[in-house]
This record gives C-alpha cells, structure tokens and sequence, in this order.
C-alpha cells in the first residue's frame, strides 16, 4: 500500500501543457528522488502533492486524503506532508526557535511550553540547538535551510517534499544539508525529492523518477538506472549534469 | 471690530483646533479599523470580495471628499434623517480614510515575498492565520511610514467638513474673520496652527522611512 499515489495527473498552465498524465506511487519510508531538465515539470509535479499548485485531471491520495481538481480545503493535506523550499522561505521576522514553533502553536493549538519543546528538539534534530534565538538573516543559507527543515518537521508530516533544497546553497554549504536529509532517510521518514545532486540521489534514493516534456521518461532503482539509463533521453541527461 | 485682540483671536482658534484634531484622530481610528476589513476583503481569496473592496476604493479614491461629504450630509436628509455635522464628517472621513489606507496597506501586503504565503501554506496555516503571524507582522513594517505619510492628508481633509458647518479649525476661521475683518491674520494663523499639527508628523515619517531602509 503506497503513502502517496498520484494517478492520471495532467496540469496546463495556459497552452503549456507542463504534466501529460504522471502516475506515481510513494511507498512509506521511500526516498522519492525527482530528476530531469528545467522545465520538465518536476518542480510542478512536486508542487502538486500539498496543494500549492493545483491541476486540471487526475487524483492524488496521501495517506487517505485524497485531492481532486475541486478541492479547496487543504489543511488535513498539508498537516500530512511537509515541504522545504529552494529558498529556505523562513519567516524573516520570527527567531528561528520562533519560525519552528509558529504553526504547531497556531495551527495545532499545541500550548506554548510543549511547542517550544517541539522547536528545540527539531532544532537539535537539524544541528541548530544553539540557534534558537538566531534571527533567520543572523544564519548561513545552510543553517537556515536546515531551520527551514525542522521547521517542516515540527508538524511531523507523513512525508516531506523537498524542492531543490540545495540549488540556492554556495556549494560547501551544500554537504551539511544533504547530512541532514540523508539523516531523515536513515530515520524511515518518507521523502520527495526534486534534486540536481545526482550523487545523493544515487546514494540515497530508493526509486528514481527521469522526467521528461511533462512525464515520466524513465523509473526505477537509481543504482540500476544510473549506471545503464534506458532511453537515449535520460543517457544524455545522466551525461550532460556529471 | 477693535474688542478682538490677537490673543482673543489665537485663543478661539486654538479651541477649534482641538475638534480638528479630534476629528482626524476619529477619521483615523474608524478608517484603519475600515481599512483593515477592506485590505482582508481586497486581499481575499473570494472574488466577490475583492470586486466589492476594488469598487468601494475606486469610487472613494475616484471622487472629491467634498461630494462625499455633501451627499452623505444631504443625501441621508432625504430618507428623512437628521444627521448632525459631526457625524455626517466623522463618517465621510471614515471612507475616504479607510479607501486610501486599505490601498496603501494592500501595496505593502503585496511587496511581502510569495514564498512567504507559499511558505505558511504548506505548514497548514489558513488565510488568517497566515495574515496574522506571518504576512501582516512583516508588512506592518514598511507601512508605518507612509501610513504616517497619509494622516496629513486626513488632518489638512477636515478642513472640508467646515462646509456643512463643523466648527474645526477653518470654520473657526471663517466665523472669526466676519467678526474682526482681519482676513489675513486670520487665516494666516489657521494656516500656521495647520501647519504645527501636520509638520511634525511629516517629519516623523520621513524619519521613519530612512529607518525602516537600513533595519532589519
């Protein structure tokens, strides 16, 4: 029984027709890694699972919601899947503690004491305890990232989407994330990854996803598909990024 | 008439001045708490919503705040209902305050980052909520100055509700040049004690402005 299954899914934006029918299942504790070139809908794909973008066919269950083109009432969705953004997105005039503790508090009615509880933890989670009361422009792109993370986790979501996390990182920033994440991974958390680290996707992944024109090209074990790719598309993509 | 001293007359104005400040404090009170409902309204995800809070600023933007005031004033009369000078102006100014401050706050809403709305949409937070703690607290910031920018408008547009005979601060004036004849001096008082009322606000806002360039 998968945790996410996305069936049957097309979006337009206008003319552009970006996802031609993706049909993918998620099993829980598998690491989902989405690759392909800019503009082949992964991001749009991804951005699908919590509602963010919405779509004109199709279905997506996550673990007994399910979300159809109508549905306007997002919020059991998302308590059930977390996401961190290519540009970390931290609530710049909240601390860091504070940016983790918002939306249990808020949105859970969790009390104060036991959210900020929650916050440390996570914080400590991502190697950030000492940061708690850190303003988010007070950090490095990793560390905010990594808050970003344990932002997303304090909900404890079912699964975590992952949107190029490390794309707007300086690359000795890049490693402490991925520790992080592959952390996650180790621990059984259910993870979907739009990434450009081939290497992490290889290392880490349990399945594969090669988009391609808005579906997807190729699917399977990374490990196996990495080393002998078979479409020519996915060969030349493989080439053209390592 | 020569009984008026210079003194008799700053005294009197200086007693109109307060109801002018009085009624820019009310204008502004009523227009921001309007003007919030109109910024939630104008900002809202239901259309309907939005076309409503779009017209009524269009329309309250669109048209002098004389008219607005002589149809309020006029124009509640007819259905047969006395409306005091004092309520008819503490009302006109209440929508021509909350227009254009439901407008200026609408453009800090929307200088605030779409990851920032992305951002508290995925961790399950609703409209309000995301409004409330995360869009608002950061919008607040850039909007203090020119929020504090457009009181002086509100204080220079009481000066209109002289016309239907609220004694403020131009009122006031009128009715102490048909007493002395000293147009002049009158009026140059009215202006200079505007002037003391709208200065340090202009000044308090421009600082304001620089500060918000350089903090957080």
């Amino acid at each position: 029984m998968s945790l996410v299954n996305v069936s049957g899914l097309h979006k337009r934006f206008g003319d552009v027709h970006v996802l031609k029918g993706i049909d993918l299942a998620v099993k829980e504790g598998e690491v989902t890694a989405i690759i392909g070139r800019s503009g082949s809908g992964k991001s749009t794909l991804l951005r699908t699972i919590n509602g963010l973008e919405s779509f004109d066919a199709g279905s997506i269950d996550v673990d007994g919601e399910r979300i159809t083109t109508g549905r306007t009432d997002l919020r059991q969705l998302r308590l059930k899947v977390g996401m961190v953004f290519q540009q970390f997105n931290l609530y710049p005039h909240l601390t860091a503690g504070q940016n983790v503790m918002l939306s249990p508090a808020v949105v859970k009615k969790t009390d104060k004491r036991h959210a900020e509880a929650i916050a440390r933890e996570m914080l400590a989670k991502v190697g950030l305890a000492d940061r708690f009361d850190s303003y988010p422009d007070q950090l490095s792109g990793g560390q905010q990232q990594r808050v970003a993370i344990a932002r997303a986790l304090a909900m404890s979501p079912k699964v975590l989407l992952c949107d190029e996390i490390t794309s707007a990182l300086d690359p000795e920033l890049v490693n402490e994330v991925l520790a992080v994440v592959r952390k996650l991974a180790e621990d059984g958390m259910t993870l979907i990854m739009v990434t450009h680290e081939m290497r992490f996707a290889r290392e880490v992944g349990s399945q594969l996803v090669f988009m391609h024109q808005g579906r997807i090209h190729e699917q399977g074990d990374p490990r196996m598909i990495f080393s002998a790719p078979s479409t020519p598309e996915l060969a030349n993509f493989i080439g053209s990024v390592s | 008439m020569s009984d008026f001293s210079t003194w008799d007359i700053v005294r009197n104005l200086l007693l109109a001045a307060r109801w002018t400040v009085a009624m820019s404090v009310i204008a502004f009170v009523c227009g921001g708490v309007a003007g919030l409902a109109l910024l939630f309204m104008r900002t809202s995800k239901t259309q309907l919503l939005r076309i409503f809070a779009h017209a009524y600023i269009e329309v309250f933007q669109g048209t002098p705040l004389l008219m607005q005031l002589f149809l309020l004033f006029f124009g509640i009369a007819l259905f047969g209902i006395d409306v005091s000078p004092w309520v008819a102006a503490g009302l006109a100014l209440t929508l021509f305050t909350s227009a254009y401050l439901a407008e200026i706050w609408r453009g800090c809403v929307e200088a605030i980052p779409r990851g920032q709305w992305e951002a508290s949409a995925s961790l399950a937070m609703n409209y309000f909520e995301q409004m409330r703690h995360v869009i608002l607290p950061q919008a607040f910031r850039i909007a203090i100055a020119p929020t504090v920018g457009f009181s002086v408008q509100v204080i220079k547009g009481t000066a209109v509700t002289s016309i239907i005979g609220f004694v403020e601060l131009t009122k006031a004036g009128s009715m102490i040049t048909n007493a002395t004849f000293a147009p002049f001096t009158v009026f140059g008082l009215v202006a200079l004690m505007y002037f003391s009322l709208c200065f340090p606000l202009s000044l308090y806002a421009r600082r304001l402005e620089r500060k918000m360039n350089v903090t957080r």
